[in-house]
């Protein structure tokens, strides 16, 4: 009744692929982002910058890029913290060599770097398929992790062998380091995070979005009917890849401020990724978003209700959460392997409908 | 050259033809120096029992598998060795025995994924959206949409093609193949499981196809009432090998065709 | 023999002697993959909770002791002085049956017909959920393994070997581990044992039967259920085997479930479906990656056991997909 697109119709084609054809979800989704942009930044404070909103904006963009390639290419990835430990790297090297750089350029030439890397650690998908592919990843994974160890280059040579982001400012206002305030911080994700789902969103209702679905869903048929899959994985690659070392760059210079390869970019991360997407739904935009909303903001409030009123140990909190964790994944699979995602088309079909039953 | 048939459709110079292919798995032999060609703008139905290699024929026609030996020529030139999606590229499109839709998107999708060897905008025009790419999913949106109306499936635009029954399903994977407006179309099966009603508007659709783009159809099919009224040539393998080729009519009273195949006693 | 050949001899001894290590954890992912066709990732998990659970019984600890202390504000502890090796091992076997029912009947009844990729994330739920679990319930502390196993070095071996060097080249002997010789001739004698049971039981039988077609297996009378259970029971008995050498060697902490990483690679090199597959697969691996670390590890700034196998199986991935043993793929349209 007061969710519905009747009385919404569309006269042309260009109308009728537009980003979000129902008038409601339009004004909606513009009404957030105004909010988000607008009314944000002056309530933002340290706790809800450092332990919400960009640990939820660094993996919405890692699960956007992760989704890209495993929801819709269908090729499963276990290799993303080693990708993001990419682009963190590289946004140090290029922070240093080249202080002058815009941060944005720096974040997206890291991302274009990460997104050669995954190009060649991508080639093998070629050959080998389904979970052959996804343990093939793992060799991605602790391969990079182990280079960004053991090669000095990588964080020039400093003794403790971590690399700390240094100052650099946008508009005369520090964006990364100790001093940035946290709406600069904050606005920085933000706007590189909106930008890249809009065009995550145009690639995948286009042509290459339809060749990664068509790889997905069924790929010899795709290359009877004329997909190139070599071109088509390779592309999901980089694209995926792309966006995943933009997330390990703002991991690292924005939230992070500094990383260690082991326990900024290790395998949990991986999982925590690959988790984002499952329960936020596979092949869907906005279940990015859920998923990462959800696995970053359960373990905050977990921790709050049980280390802050109840007064539990910490490390009671934590494993009570890895559990909670595993008992959502199996319970999403079982039930709703499409995620967060498709729980809100439903609910959205019904309120079409709502009060009536048909 | 070109010939009219008695209900005054065109029939033109050959379009593809096979020569001496023998196609083996290991040890085992399906296609044993096969030879047949198909003219421009004719049906041309593929038949034979089960097993006899009438979609390895459609395979190796595709370019799925390889023959060992033996030529497939495609307009007067011989083709060298390709991946299918290059042979899609050159204009042969095709349907599947088992349906070989994409499940997880929309009929329209699914058509305009048939479309994807003619769109062409790069990777930078695609995440612009406003621009070329627009104009180019909108011009092929046009053409799905004509297809769409032909096979009468408006209704069905959006829903995902997993969710369709399976006539339903099969007249979305003729449509994906008409999509590609192909020089050459393959059906493998296309009535399979059909009830008499979903036969007759499959082949109205196969007919139509012919007379309205004038693309030329290979069809492999079991139902010999069907092959017998659609076609304008039968070839017939058996056991990997060519038993017969030439009009129905000869095909029917080839006594070798008959013992192998149509059997006595209709 | 010179000193540098018997160092190498020795690289080979202990890699050969890892690899079966490697193998035992390997077979059982091959068990589970073979008679449901889910790739098991919990596998490494149920490691580590058999060990903590034996190591729980073995020293008498009060299950959920810390959360019943946080909520009550009671102290509990344990029950006892423990109980006996013996009895310890076998309690732990019927936790790991009960487990392997509840598997069964919560997660795996709901799952059948799914994509292979979608279990194996399950598998992966079904990991972080049991880490949990074993932490809440016996504790998150490094314990230690005793089970009555030998360890330390073999004086006898270092002895023998040290005769085998050249003439006052001082060469001190070959370091071998009991611990890992008397693990190896475990591994080897469950080998034979699961080898018997799967070809001359009727229990046996039906797993084969199953593994070849669900469909079929069902027609003829086979419960997939009973079948799963004793699969994901056996699986569990491996685990717990596995727990115990790990165990014993570093300790019973979370890095034992890291263990099936190091299957993985095991099993693409070997493939899937192939028993004999999964231990020539973890002993080349196992000497694969101690020869390379120690000709070419140290060059690289060593730790390349971290991602060796991986490279390895990923290079072998390339020219043969479906492993040493596993049976060949044909695409069809």
């Amino acid at each position: 009744m007061f969710y519905r697109e009747s009385g919404d119709f569309k006269t042309s084609y260009s109308a009728d692929q537009q980003t979000f054809p129902i008038r409601l979800d339009r004004h909606v989704v513009y009404g957030i982002l105004a909010f988000a942009f607008l009314v944000v930044p002056f309530l933002i404070n340290d706790y809800w910058e450092k332990s919400v909103l960009l640990p939820f904006l660094v993996w919405a963009m890692a699960a956007l890029g992760l989704n890209i390639l495993t929801g819709f290419c269908g090729q499963v990835s276990l290799g993303t913290g080693g990708f993001m430990a990419v682009g963190a790297y590289a946004c140090y090297k290029l922070m240093v060599a080249f202080p002058w750089l815009n941060m944005f350029i720096v974040v997206i030439l890291a991302g274009l770097i990460t997104a050669m890397v995954g190009v060649v650690f991508g080639l093998p998908s070629l050959r080998i398929k389904g979970f052959y592919l996804a343990v093939a990843t793992l060799a991605s994974q602790f391969f990079l992790v182990w280079l960004f160890n053991k090669v000095p280059w990588f964080y020039n040579y400093s003794a403790s062998g971590m690399i700390s982001a240094p100052e650099r400012t946008l508009f005369g206002i520090p964006v990364t380091g100790a001093e940035a305030p946290p709406w600069m911080t904050y606005l920085f994700c933000l706007t590189l995070v909106t930008i890249f789902a809009f065009i995550a969103h145009n690639l995948v209702r286009g042509r290459i979005g339809r060749s990664w679905m068509a790889i997905r869903d069924m790929d010899i048929a795709a290359e009877i009917i004329g997909v190139p899959p070599l071109k088509a994985k390779l592309s999901a690659f980089a694209v995926s890849s792309f966006y995943i070392g933009m997330s390990g760059a703002m991991l690292f210079a924005l939230y992070l401020g500094s990383a260690e390869p082991n326990d900024s970019f290790g395998i949990a991360k991986s999982f925590l990724v690959l988790f984002m997407i499952i329960i936020g739904g596979l092949g869907s935009i906005l279940g990015s978003f859920l998923g990462a909303a959800f696995l970053t903001l359960m373990p905050v409030l977990l921790k709050n209700i049980m280390v802050g009123w109840f007064g539990w140990p910490a490390d009671l909190a934590a494993h009570l959460e890895l559990l909670l964790i595993g008992a959502l994944i199996m319970f999403f699979l079982i039930v709703e392997p499409h995620g967060l995602a498709q729980l809100w088309r439903v609910t959205k079909e019904r309120l079409r409908l709502w009060p009536f039953p048909h | 050259m070109a010939e009219l048939t008695q209900d005054g459709r065109k029939i033109g110079d050959i379009l593809l033809e096979v020569k001496n292919i023998t196609l083996a798995f290991g040890g085992v032999k399906a296609l044993t120096n096969i030879s047949f060609d198909i003219k421009e703008g004719e049906i041309r139905a593929i038949i034979g029992p089960n097993g006899a290699g009438k979609s390895s024929m459609l395979n190796v026609i595709s370019g799925f598998y390889h023959p060992q030996q033996g030529e497939v020529w495609f307009r007067g030139q011989k083709r060298g060795p390709m991946r299918p999606y290059e042979v899609a590229r050159q204009g042969i499109a095709r349907t599947f025995q088992n349906i070989a839709l994409f499940k997880g998107m929309s009929t329209l999708d699914n058509l305009m994924t048939g479309r994807i060897t003619q769109m062409h905008t790069n990777i930078l025009w695609q995440a612009l959206w406003k621009g070329p790419a627009e104009r180019e999913e909108i011009a092929h949106r046009e053409k799905v949409e004509r297809i769409i109306d032909f096979l009468g499936i408006q209704a069905i635009r959006k829903t995902p093609v997993g969710r369709l029954p399976y006539g339903l399903q099969k007249r979305v994977e003729l449509g994906r193949a008409l999509a590609a407006e192909a020089k050459l179309l393959l059906l493998d099966e296309p009535m399979a499981g059909m009830n008499l009603e979903e036969k007759e508007d499959m082949c109205r659709f196969i007919l139509d196809v012919n007379e309205e783009f004038g693309t030329t159809i290979a069809l492999i099919e079991h139902d010999m009432g069907v092959v017998m009224d659609l076609s304008d040539r039968v070839v017939v393998l058996d056991y990997g090998k060519k038993l017969a080729d030439g009009t129905p009519n000869e095909v029917r009273n080839d006594p070798a065709v008959i013992e192998a195949y149509l059997g006595v006693g209709h | 023999m010179s000193p540098e050949l018997l160092n190498v001899l020795e690289v080979i001894i202990n890699g050969l002697l890892a690899g079966v290590m490697y193998s035992l954890v390997a077979l059982g992912f091959v068990l589970i993959y073979k008679a449901s066709g889910i790739f098991n990732y919990a596998q490494g998990v149920m490691a580590l909770f058999a060990a903590l659970t034996l190591v729980g019984f073995q020293t008498g600890q009060i299950p959920f002791a810390h959360v019943i202390n946080t909520i009550f504000g009671t102290h509990l502890e344990t029950w006892g002085p423990g109980l006996p090796t013996f009895f310890a091992i076998l309690l732990t076997m019927g936790v790991m049956v009960l487990f392997a029912y509840l598997v069964e009947r919560i997660v795996l009844r709901h799952m059948v017909n799914q994509a292979p990729i979608i279990l194996f994330m399950t598998t992966i739920g079904l990991a972080y959920f049991m880490e949990g679990f074993g932490d809440l319930m016996w504790g998150a502390d490094i314990k230690t393994m005793d089970v009555g196993l030998p360890s330390g070095a073999s004086t006898w071996f270092e002895t023998m070997t040290a005769g085998w060097a050249t003439e006052g080249s001082n060469y001190p002997g070959m370091y071998v581990d009991m611990l890992d010789v008397a693990a190896a001739g475990i591994a080897i004698l469950l080998v034979v044992v699961l080898t018997l049971f799967s070809q001359y039981t009727k229990t046996g039988r039906a797993l084969r039967a199953v593994a070849d077609d669900h469909q079929a297996a069902l027609t003829v009378g086979i419960s997939l259920r009973t079948i799963w259970v004793i699969v994901w029971s056996i699986a569990g008995f491996v685990a717990l085997v596995a727990g115990i050498m790990w165990g014993a060697k570093s300790g019973v902490q979370f890095s034992l479930s890291l263990i099936a990483l190091k299957a993985l690679p095991v099993l693409i090199l070997g493939g899937f479906t192939s028993i004999p597959g999964a231990i020539v697969g973890g002993l080349i691996i196992g000497v694969g990656e101690k020869l390379f670390e120690y000709s070419i590890g140290g060059m690289l700034g060593g730790a390349t056991e971290n991602w060796f196998a991986y490279v390895l199986a990923l290079f072998f991935l390339m020219f043969r997909p479906q492993g040493l043993f596993g049976e060949r793929i044909i695409e069809r349209v």
